[in-house]
């Protein structure tokens, strides 16, 4: 590795200016939440050296509220840090173990769901959970904030609409009102320690009948960013959750796809397997809404 | 030799004595070496699969501020096929073959300064399996290879056929009632070693060399650096490290001799370490392999014939483990005619290197899946068929020596009465059995013992543990002497330090290595009867060594205690100086260890997982020194094949540039990925060795590739023939077969 330097700062208008100071310069700067994408990739792919930027010490990135309407989750809050929250894993289980899915353990302890969506890779397991649920990210800069739906975040692999004096503060999802379930699952060939082949997270609603009158469905690995499928959604709109409608949902994800073929699966593997996910997080998702 | 009785050390389950250090993190592995003045080198690597190498420019490098030394292939003038696979001299032979190397301040710098060196390549077009390597009009990997060295024929990237034959094939085909026949792939494997290579190197004004290594066997790493080098062996030192993983990938070199260069440019001392991408990209994995099998047999299940036609890749030098898949492949079946070919195929892909029972999973899974047809197409156990074909003592192994006690039976018999076995496989799940082999090694060894003034034992020996030996070679020294297992220890010495020893391979170190060190047990025995004889004034034919005492054997007539190892060595000035026993042989009859391996498996027909609900190995280990280390390794040759089996494969672009150079996307498996691995010890004692040792190392990964075929052939009713059984392949099987 080469030289770099680090810097905490302990406000976000000290962040904001230390990135827009450093783009300004020509200078490269990098936030840094847990550190466990970047500190991978500054040893192996991308070498390159930089201004590293914590944004662990900022009370805005470890802000965590439940409210009736919204839930804030602060980008630089540690997955595990959420996995032991009760209510938060009560009210989002699927969006939890979403992260609970990233490396191992000792991982856990500082991957971020914040860090995971920033990094964009299209095989991010928080991301097609974040989708599914509605999250909005919360986004600060030298012009302000603003705030942007996860789905329009993402613009290609590896890519976001973040200019570089910006970073992100929290995500906002809508809480879930009564009979509402979210669920995500993602193909591994391993049990864990693996990047998915294709992920699919699913949230919906159900009336007192069992009708589903809300769904979102959100689909990661098999296209450059992870996406919203909105088709997917409508097959289970207005239905019972039913094999049928599963199958329905199933088919607009494969559909929705457009996976490539590499050392991680094949286009015609993805496509079905997509819909499979998608089919089983439905599932879930329902079991889920009936109880809650 | 008699079978040992009322064993007291041996079978016990101690803790091993290098435990702590290792746990604790406290043991030196290859990268956690320091020295003052070091500096750090790093490998160019050729971009292309195969390549002719124009010039080398390594001056815009030199000239780099903080780097001190730069070399290339005509830099390490000897070695051969190895000289030329750790420096390439005309040729790229493999995406990430060494061309040159730096040595710097930092490692950052070294890395740097790669992109500095000037290469010039006229790309060639590789030569990337084994269809394409033998076609008619094939490229040559090697313009100058002629199959089995016979210049009259055509240039080939055949290097070499074996074929092994008896009786008469095609009569015993004509013969049968039933013949089965198949055609088998499997992918290129690595040792998957967590430790990547490392070593460090000095050399002196006097051209005296040192260097510190990760490495299955110090005193080849002296040979092979002195071959590169065109030194003398006496010339280098070679100390082992701990080892972090071996599994046969160390036991040959990659960077020792550039070390030693670049130090002797230098006349500092240089540092190398492997990333993981190197590791994958340049090490030696195990061959990708084509075997094409056939089997007939009388509706009673006696086989009337066989036949296998294997090839495996070598990568791109000779030397792939077709000799030993040949060996492997009948190994198990008492056979009036077979017929066995066996090629080693060049292809443009990295130099292959052993890996555990090296060539024998390939070949074992496609005829162990032929087997597996066969008893489908008889309706027959797949125990009672191998039962009623078993070789037994007696049995003339397909490559020539008889068979002296095996435990081939007895470990079918145990499996045929095992609960995981008389129990069927649950709902949805298919179960597969397979037979594992390996014919296992002796070779050179020594061992000293040296008795402190306190009694306490020290052994040095030159096998570097890779499994658990040192604890092995305590036991055996416990069970000889009579002395407690905790008053000894065992040390792995450098090439210096102990005498010659073959490296640690072929299974062969508890046997091989053990018979040394029972042997300088014995030899210490005779001193103490000598020492006690002399301090009791008696003759030492009157002295006996029990419980680990001199006494006066019965009948004689003497008043006297006995005397303790601690009483001989605390007085051993007195009676002619310090104890030390020695030992150096080449050991005959190590003794072939055979298996029976089966696993239940549940397949995700929508998704093509298959998930390994059970597995037990029931393996003959002739006797288990230390049981608990005799299951660790049927249990990890156990996980590692059915890695192998399941996810695990090279997986190269059109260029032939490997795609997945790195734990992420080469899938071992993970803990959660596997059941327990049950598993059943069988004693059959070796007789040629005293305690009836044999090596257990390698078998354990040979049965699970085709154990795991055959259960996912049970669960979906029909056979994929090729490896791995990876998602993708077994969703489109499922697929294709409605």
């Amino acid at each position: 590795m080469g030289d770099y330097a680090y810097a905490a700062p302990s406000t976000v208008d000290s962040t904001v200016e230390l990135l827009s100071n450093t783009a300004q310069s020509g200078g490269r700067a990098q936030v840094l939440a847990g550190g466990t994408d970047v500190l991978v990739q500054m040893r192996s792919v991308d070498r390159e050296p930089r201004l590293l930027v914590d944004v662990k010490q900022l009370a805005e990135t470890n802000k965590l509220s439940i409210g009736d309407e919204e839930i804030y989750i602060g980008a630089a809050i540690a997955s595990a840090v959420l996995n032991e929250n009760a209510e938060l894993k009560g009210k989002l289980p699927g969006l939890i173990e979403s992260a609970d899915l990233i490396g191992s353990t000792q991982i856990q302890g500082r991957c971020t769901i914040g860090g995971n969506l920033c990094n964009s890779s299209p095989a991010g397991d928080t991301i097609p959970a974040l989708i599914a649920n509605s999250a909005v990210c919360h986004i600060v800069g030298a012009d302000g904030e603003r705030n942007v739906p996860v789905e329009d975040f993402l613009t290609g692999v590896g890519t976001n609409c973040m200019a570089p004096h910006e970073f992100l503060l929290g995500l906002r999802i809508p809480t879930p009102k009564g009979r509402t379930g979210d669920a995500y699952l993602r193909f591994i060939p391993r049990t864990e320690m693996d990047i998915a082949v294709a992920g699919a997270g699913v949230r919906l609603t159900l009336d007192e009948n069992g009708t589903c009158t809300e769904a979102r469905v959100g689909i990661g690995a098999v296209a450059p960013t992870a996406l919203v499928v909105p088709d997917a959604a409508a097959a289970l709109i207005g239905s019972n959750v039913d094999e049928a409608a599963l199958n329905a949902a199933a088919d607009a994800c494969s559909a929705a796809a457009s996976p490539i073929t590499d050392k991680r699966g094949t286009v015609e593997y993805r496509t079905k397997v997509v819909g499979v996910l998608c089919k089983r997080a439905g599932a879930i998702a329902r079991d889920r809404a009936v109880v809650a | 030799m008699a079978e040992a009785v009322d064993l007291k050390a041996i079978g016990t389950r101690p803790v091993r004595p290098d435990g702590v250090e290792k746990v604790t993190g406290r043991a030196n592995f290859g990268a956690d070496l320091s020295l003052p003045g070091m500096l750090h080198a790093k490998i160019l690597r050729s971009p292309h699969a195969h390549a002719r190498i124009k010039s080398v420019d390594l001056s815009g490098a030199l000239a780099m501020d903080g780097v001190v030394a730069a070399i290339s292939g005509k830099d390490l003038p000897g070695g051969g096929d190895l000289g030329v696979n750790i420096l390439a001299k005309d040729k790229a032979l493999y995406h990430g073959h060494a061309v040159a190397a730096v040595a710097a301040r930092s490692a950052y710098i070294a890395e740097v300064a790669l992109d500095s060196i000037k290469v010039e390549y006229e790309p060639l077009n590789p030569v990337l399996s084994i269809d394409a390597a033998i076609a008619d009009g094939a490229t040559l990997v090697n313009e100058s290879m002629h199959t089995n060295g016979d210049t009259s024929q055509p240039a080939s990237n055949i290097a070499a056929i074996t074929k092994f034959e008896r009786g008469d094939v095609e009569k015993g085909f004509a013969d049968a009632d039933v013949v089965v026949e198949g055609e088998y792939r499997v992918p290129t494997a690595h040792q998957g070693y967590i430790e990547p290579h490392a070593c460090t190197a000095t050399i002196n004004e006097e051209g005296k060399a040192t260097v510190w290594c990760c490495t299955q066997g110090q005193f080849d790493v002296r040979s092979m650096t002195a071959q590169c080098l065109e030194m003398a062996v006496s010339d280098i030192r070679v100390i082992p490290s701990e080892i972090g993983g071996g599994f046969g990938g160390k036991t040959t070199i990659y960077l020792e001799p550039v070390a030693v260069k670049l130090s002797a440019i230098s006349g500092r001392p240089v540092k190398m370490v492997m990333s993981r991408e190197e590791v994958f990209r340049a090490t030696g994995p195990t061959s990708a392999t084509l075997c094409r099998t056939k089997i007939g047999a009388k509706n009673d299940g006696t086989i009337t014939a066989a036949s296998a036609w294997l090839a495996y890749e070598a990568g791109a030098f000779p030397g792939a483990p077709v000799g030993p898949g040949c060996m492997s492949v009948l190994a198990p079946y008492d056979l009036e005619n077979f017929a066995i070919e066996g090629n080693d195929v060049l292809v443009n892909k990295p130099k292959v290197a052993a890996y555990r029972a090296p060539g024998a999973p390939q070949s074992m899974h496609a005829m162990e899946c032929t087997i597996d047809e066969l008893a489908r197409k008889l309706d027959m156990d797949p125990l009672e068929l191998r039962l009623k074909n078993c070789a037994e003592e007696g049995t003339v192994a397909p490559y020539g020596p008889q068979f002296p006690a095996i435990g081939l039976k007895a470990c079918l018999e145990a499996a045929k009465e095992h609960p995981n076995y008389t129990t069927p496989p649950a709902e949805g799940q298919g179960r597969g059995v397979a037979v594992g082999f390996w014919f296992n090694i002796g070779m050179q060894s020594s061992a000293e013992i040296r008795i402190a003034e306190n009694g306490a034992v020290t052994i040095m020996e030159g096998s570097p543990d890779i499994g658990g030996s040192r604890a092995s070679m305590c036991l055996m020294a416990a069970e000889t002497l009579g002395v407690p297992y905790k008053t000894i220890n065992a040390h792995v010495g450098d090439t210096e330090a102990t005498g010659y020893c073959n490296t640690t391979g072929g299974s062969r170190t508890t046997f091989a290595t053990g018979l040394a060190v029972i042997e300088a047990c014995e030899d210490i025995i005779t001193q103490c009867k000598q020492r006690a004889a002399l301090t009791w004034e008696l003759d030492v034919d009157q002295v006996d060594w029990q419980d680990g005492q001199a006494v006066p054997k019965p009948g004689v007539n003497a008043d006297v205690k006995p005397l303790s190892l601690a009483d001989i060595a605390r007085s051993a000035g007195r009676t002619g100086g310090p104890l030390l026993g020695r030992a150096s042989l080449n050991a005959q009859g190590p003794g072939a260890s055979f298996s029976v391996n089966w696993t239940d498996v549940e397949v995700d027909r929508e998704t093509g997982k298959v998930d390994v609900a059970a597995f037990t190995a029931v393996q003959d280990a002739g006797r288990a020194i230390h049981p608990s280390y005799v299951e660790g390794q049927m249990q990890g040759g156990a996980v590692q094949g059915l890695g192998w089996a399941l996810n695990e494969e090279y997986i190269y672009d059109a260029n032939g540039v490997m795609e997945n150079a790195g734990f992420l996307d080469y899938r071992v498996p993970v803990t959660s990925d596997m059941p327990m691995i049950d598993t059943q010890i069988i004693e059959v004692p070796n007789p040629s060795h005293p305690y009836g040792v044999r090596g257990v190392g390698e078998t354990p990964i040979v049965a699970p590739l085709a154990a795991t075929s055959n259960a996912v052939r049970d669960a979906l009713g029909f056979r994929i023939n090729d490896l791995p059984l990876s998602p993708p392949r077994v969703l489109e099987a499922i697929d294709a077969n409605g």
